[in-house]
């Protein structure tokens, strides 16, 4: 029993003054001491070591609460040494920081209880709480709030007070409502406020908080978590629907990324192009070799891959799209259950070509750093990747009807699938059209594959996933109607994610394709359907 | 119902106030049309008048926006399908020749024979001499007795347009509905058809498409003219083609 | 109905009715018979394997019957197949009782390993082999019914049914996957132990599957040709080539396309039936949309619109898959395939048998005057470029 008195008052005061002594520089001999009673084998002398240790802001202070949280301190009790096990299996001195070549005879772990445990986590989240680092402080607070632990509510209240940053000023509001509502002790006022707070917050930690209070509560408090739980629930239906709105608009792009292209072969030309699929997985493989490049040779640019590989992946998919079609479509026209046999085995050769030459495997293409991470907007996380690909779609989508009103090529590809003779007669050379808006259609495809090799496998069969969706969208929304397909992606993509929470990601498909195939046996022209004689001939 | 069965008309074939629109574009305007039975009619009119959406309405291959059209005074076609106005005798020969090319002169009779179309009966069929006969007095009208083990892919044109009719004519409707069928013909082929179209007039009700003049001149019944959608004019050969409108918007001076 | 038969055997379809009969009864007898090692003893592997190729032509039979002659192409034939070939695979799985892996008497062990507490309803009556047998016909039937009548009636013709038959059995392929349907998902049936009391197994059961396949190719081969041959069959092929006329003419075009639809997909459950006893597994992959379609090819090449051409289809790419798959060129198999597909829409249209008639018939029909009869050695000759 070597504590004395003036360790005794240090510890105290220590204590007392929670904020200013982890503010002043570390008193050593204090904080040995206290570490010292981590050999006690008592637990009531670990809960004041637990105090002491966090309040002493020595740097082991951490590295020691830590280790005891993952079982990874020991202490010999006859020689009051407690030894820090480190994740790479050293051992040091938990006093001092020395290291030790082993752990000493006698050592043992030091024990906790539960009741230990959460003074554990109130003192890791306590630590962190008055981290310089603005994250730190707030992900400290959110671990308080999941603890509400009583002993953490001195600190909070501290830290809440001289904090600056808004948003770590909200977390810590929360995490002291989230310990007063559990504080049997707390005036009701205070309560309600708490409860006011958590109801603001609105999630679903709020929920679950607010749950697990139970009954047995004054009656106005009591009235003041009911009403806040219906008040969340309501929130968080309103916030999930949100979701999957997102979440369908989300898909739908995809979707339309995927199909606009075949809106053009098919649904303009009436060529029906089941290799148009690969054009797609052509244009993923076509970013992966520009990635390839741009990290061996000019690391710097990997920002700027996409720029490059869009306007390359139209190129490429663009040219194999016009020899397709000179090469084998252009002699099956007026065939087109031969041109989807034909162009059937054309993508098995194609994915078996890239099969042979980037291996059957996943290949890795990066996202740039303006496409990786997510923003919160209310309850919902929304990720860059997909809110540039459904910002892109859109720009290919307008570039593409513009081009379609605007251009000569535009006026000849219409004037084409309109009137074949007739375009030919006023001198339009019809085949040069054809091979122009099938390397179109192909192109498109090449560029969606840009879009999709951020969010999706690249892999020689990440075409074939999309070929049904795409004819379903296009054939869902009206063959020769780009408007069609637009509407049809989102509401086959939107359709799907709210099938999806109720009967599961698998049969939500299964039941979008028998809508389809329904809803095409109704109307089998589609959504927005040309009628009269000259589309029946 | 009772409405509906009550006769009112006697024309075989009743089109009155009829409207369809394709997507804005008026092909058919208050149209109103009356088909005597026995009667032959040709009915001219230029492109886009509107002639052979007429007949898509009345074989029911296309639903009028309204209007009202009967067969025999009581049937409502515009309720019918295809078939089921087939079925009631109501023949059809395509403005482009028709005929099912992969099979012989022969089969293409026999299949347009006004027996049990059925599914069963098909399959359970065997020839009898009846249709063996029927078939071949067709096959005399259309003068392609020669043919008959031919297939059809292999007729000349006019041979193809003759054995469209000859189907027709084993069909056995009571009104025939005939889109342009001296197109691609020559004089010598087309004098023919009109003699066999006369001839058709004995025993049924017809209704010819045409733009060629002389044609419609050889026929010698009344003519109706057709101009965006509904009709211009109407009378015999001579006074339609002395009709200033007529004129103006078809014939050209 | 004598008469049917007699019509639908002219000397071509006599001759395949030999040939395959003659396969039918010396492969299983030489298999059997015979010393093993011996220069004309069938081995067993190969009796299986013939029996697979066996099941491929009826499923060819069934495509040709609706594609080549009524121009309906289906993409989705092998849920059909597939159908037909759970029905039995049901069957097997309820043959094997105690003796799977967990013992249970009356619950396929997928179930048990799932902790399904009862057997579920829709695999009541599967232990019975002729309800087994009637599933394998009715289910595909009912499913090709119930489509058919939607589609048909709503008149989805072209590359539009067959983009919808594709997204039938995406959907079939999805469902069975999953393991709550209660089709073993992702393993799908297999482990078969008995059929009929015989084992699956044994040499001697395999050459009488063997000879069975080849009795249901030549059923098939007789019910095909029965129904081209008749009125119904001039019927199919006048919707083939202009279906709208047939329509002018009082046929009711959906009861032809829905009858011979259904007709086929039984035919096809039945290829699938006799397939899963002779492989041993049925699972989910065989639903896969690439299944069907390369069953269209083997028509193709053999020559739609002539049966005799796509029984002969099936077998040639089928055999050139196993020669090419095995050996040192298998990664080239897919390129081989994918060459087949397009090389015989562009360059061989009417396929094998097709291309051999029409060089046959004019020379033939030089040679004896009666050219009527050789018009139609073999049904109807499709248009390469049927109206759509």
């Amino acid at each position: 029993m070597s504590i004395t008195l003036i360790d005794r008052f240090r510890a105290a005061a220590i204590s007392l003054f929670l904020l200013v002594a982890l503010a002043t520089p570390a008193l050593a001999g204090a904080f040995e001491d206290a570490v010292a009673k981590f050999a006690n084998d008592e637990f009531s002398d670990t809960a004041e070591a637990i105090e002491a240790v966090a309040a002493s802001g020595n740097r082991l202070a951490f590295p020691i609460i830590s280790a005891l949280n993952e079982e990874r301190l020991f202490a010999v009790p006859e020689s009051k040494k407690v030894f820090i096990k480190q994740a790479d299996d050293k051992i040091i001195d938990a006093a001092t920081g020395a290291a030790v070549d082993k752990l000493p005879d006698g050592a043992s772990e030091v024990r906790l209880n539960n009741r230990l445990r959460r003074a554990v986590d109130a003192a890791l989240g306590g630590l962190t709480l008055m981290s310089s680092d603005p994250a730190a402080r707030i992900s400290a607070a959110q671990a308080v709030f999941k603890s509400h632990d009583e002993n953490a509510l001195k600190t909070v209240e501290e830290a809440l007070a001289k904090e600056t940053n808004s948003t770590a000023k909200t977390a810590f509001a929360e995490a002291r409502a989230a310990i007063v509502l559990f504080k049997s002790d707390a005036p009701e006022t205070d309560k309600l406020d708490a409860v006011a707070v958590l109801k603001s917050k609105g999630d679903q930690e709020a929920l679950a908080l607010l749950t697990s209070l139970g009954s047995g509560q004054p009656p106005l408090i009591a009235k003041a978590v009911a009403g806040a739980i219906s008040s969340i629930q309501g929130n968080l239906a309103m916030w999930s629907m949100v979701q999957n709105a997102w979440y369908g608009l989300s898909l739908g792009s995809v979707l339309l990324l995927a199909a606009i292209g075949l809106a053009i072969t098919f649904g303009v030309m009436g060529v029906i192009n089941m290799a148009h699929g690969e054009m797609v997985m052509i244009g993923a493989y076509t970013t992966f070799v520009v990635q390839e490049v741009i990290r061996t040779s000019y690391p710097g640019l990997f920002d700027y891959s996409l720029f490059i590989a869009v306007p390359l992946a139209f190129v490429v998919a663009g040219a194999i799209g016009v020899a397709i079609e000179r090469g084998i479509i252009r002699f099956l026209y007026g065939r087109p259950l031969e041109t989807l046999l034909a162009t059937w085995g054309l993508s098995l050769v194609i994915q078996q070509a890239v099969r042979t030459a980037f291996g059957p495997t996943n290949r890795e293409v990066g996202n740039p750093s303006w496409m990786s991470g997510a923003f919160e907007l209310g309850q919902i996380t929304i990720t860059y990747n997909r809110l540039w690909i459904l910002v892109f779609t859109l720009a290919v989508f307008a570039i593409l009807l513009a081009m379609l009103r605007h251009t000569s090529l535009g006026l000849e590809m219409r004037a084409v699938t309109q009137n074949r003779r007739m375009a030919a007669s006023m001198g339009i050379a019809t085949s040069r059209v054809d091979a122009l808006t099938f390397g179109l259609g192909s192109g498109i495809a090449g560029i969606a594959g840009v879009a999709l090799s951020q969010i999706d496998n690249v892999s020689p069969n990440l075409g074939q996933s999309y070929i049904i969706d795409s004819f379903m969208v296009v054939v869902f929304g009206g063959v020769g109607n780009l408007w069609g397909t637009l509407v049809g992606a989102f509401t086959l993509g939107i359709a799907n994610k709210f099938l999806e929470p109720v009967a599961g990601a698998v049969l939500g498909k299964i039941a979008i394709l028998v809508l389809i195939i329904l809803f095409i046996q109704k109307r089998p022209r589609g959504l927005f359907a040309l009628k009269g004689r000259a589309v029946e001939a | 119902m009772n409405a509906m069965n009550l006769r009112q008309t006697s024309a075989l074939l009743y089109l009155d106030g009829v409207h369809v629109s394709f997507d804005g574009f008026h092909a058919i305007n208050n149209l109103s049309l009356a088909l005597e039975p026995g009667e032959m009619r040709a009915i001219i009119g230029p492109n886009g008048a509107g002639k052979t959406t007429m007949m898509d309405i009345i074989t029911g291959k296309t639903k009028p926006d309204e209007g009202v059209v009967l067969f025999d005074g009581t049937v409502d076609l515009t309720r019918l399908d295809e078939t089921r106005i087939a079925e009631l005798g109501i023949g059809r020969k395509f403005q482009k020749p028709t005929v099912f090319e992969s099979q012989t002169v022969q089969d293409n009779l026999l299949l347009a024979l006004n027996v049990d179309h059925s599914v069963k009966g098909t399959l359970l069929w065997r020839g009898s001499a009846g249709e063996s006969e029927q078939i071949d007095k067709v096959l005399e009208t259309i003068r392609l007795t020669d043919a008959r083990h031919r297939l059809a892919g292999s007729l000349s044109h006019g041979q193809k347009q003759w054995l469209e009719i000859g189907m027709l004519l084993a069909q056995d409707p009571k009104v025939l509905l005939v889109d342009e069928p001296v197109a691609g013909m020559t004089d010598v082929e087309t004098h023919l058809t009109a003699e066999l179209l006369k001839e058709i007039n004995r025993n049924h009700t017809v209704m010819v498409v045409e733009h060629d003049m002389t044609f419609v001149r050889e026929l010698g019944v009344k003519v109706t003219c057709l101009h965006e959608g509904s009709v211009l004019a109407e009378g015999t050969i001579d006074e339609v083609s002395s009709n200033e409108r007529v004129i103006e918007v078809y014939l050209g001076r | 109905m004598p008469h049917i038969l007699t019509r639908s055997l002219d000397r071509a379809s006599t001759i395949f009715i030999l040939i395959v009969a003659a396969i039918g009864v010396l492969v299983p007898l030489s298999n059997l018979l015979l010393p093993e090692g011996s220069y004309f003893q069938v081995p067993t592997y190969l009796v299986a394997l013939w029996g697979k190729y066996a099941c491929y032509a009826i499923l060819a039979l069934s495509i040709d019957l609706i594609w080549g002659y009524c121009g309906i192409l289906s993409l989705g034939h092998g849920a059909f197949f597939a159908l037909g070939g759970y029905a039995m695979g049901m069957y097997l799985m309820r043959q094997i009782g105690s003796r799977g892996v967990y013992g249970n008497p009356i619950l396929p062990d997928f179930m048990v390993f799932l902790n399904w507490p009862e057997l579920p309803w829709y695999w009541y009556g599967f232990n019975m082999f002729w309800f087994a047998a009637l599933m394998v016909v009715l289910v595909p039937g009912l499913l090709a019914f119930a489509f058919g009548w939607f589609a048909f009636r709503s008149r989805v013709t072209g590359v539009y049914l067959s983009i919808i038959t594709q997204a039938m059995t995406y959907a079939l392929l999805l469902a069975f996957f999953r393991n709550d349907f209660g089709f073993g998902g992702n393993n799908g049936l297999t482990d078969f132990k008995d059929i009929l009391g015989f084992n699956v197994q044994a040499e001697g059961t395999r050459a009488a599957l063997f000879f069975l396949s080849c009795a249901a190719l030549i059923g098939t081969f007789l019910i095909c040709r029965a129904v081209v041959t008749s009125k119904l069959g001039k019927v199919l092929v006048a919707i083939r080539d202009a279906e709208s006329r047939t329509r002018f003419l009082g046929y009711r075009v959906e009861s032809y396309k829905l009858f011979v639809f259904t007709l086929s997909a039984c035919m096809a459950g039945v290829a699938g039936a006799l397939y899963v006893p002779q492989v041993g597994i049925i699972n989910p992959s065989e639903f896969s949309p690439g299944n069907s379609i390369e069953a269209v090819i083997w028509v193709a090449v053999g020559g739609r619109g002539t049966l005799v051409g796509a029984a002969l289809g099936a077998v040639v790419v089928n055999y050139a898959k196993t020669f090419f798959t095995s050996g040192p060129l298998a990664p080239y198999w897919l390129f081989m395939l994918g060459a087949l597909f397009i090389l015989v829409t562009l360059l061989l249209p009417r396929g094998i048998v097709g291309t051999f008639n029409a060089w046959w018939e004019p020379w033939k029909a030089g040679r004896d005057a009666d050219a009527a009869s050789a018009a139609r050695e073999d049904g109807v000759e499709p248009k390469p470029n049927p109206a759509e």
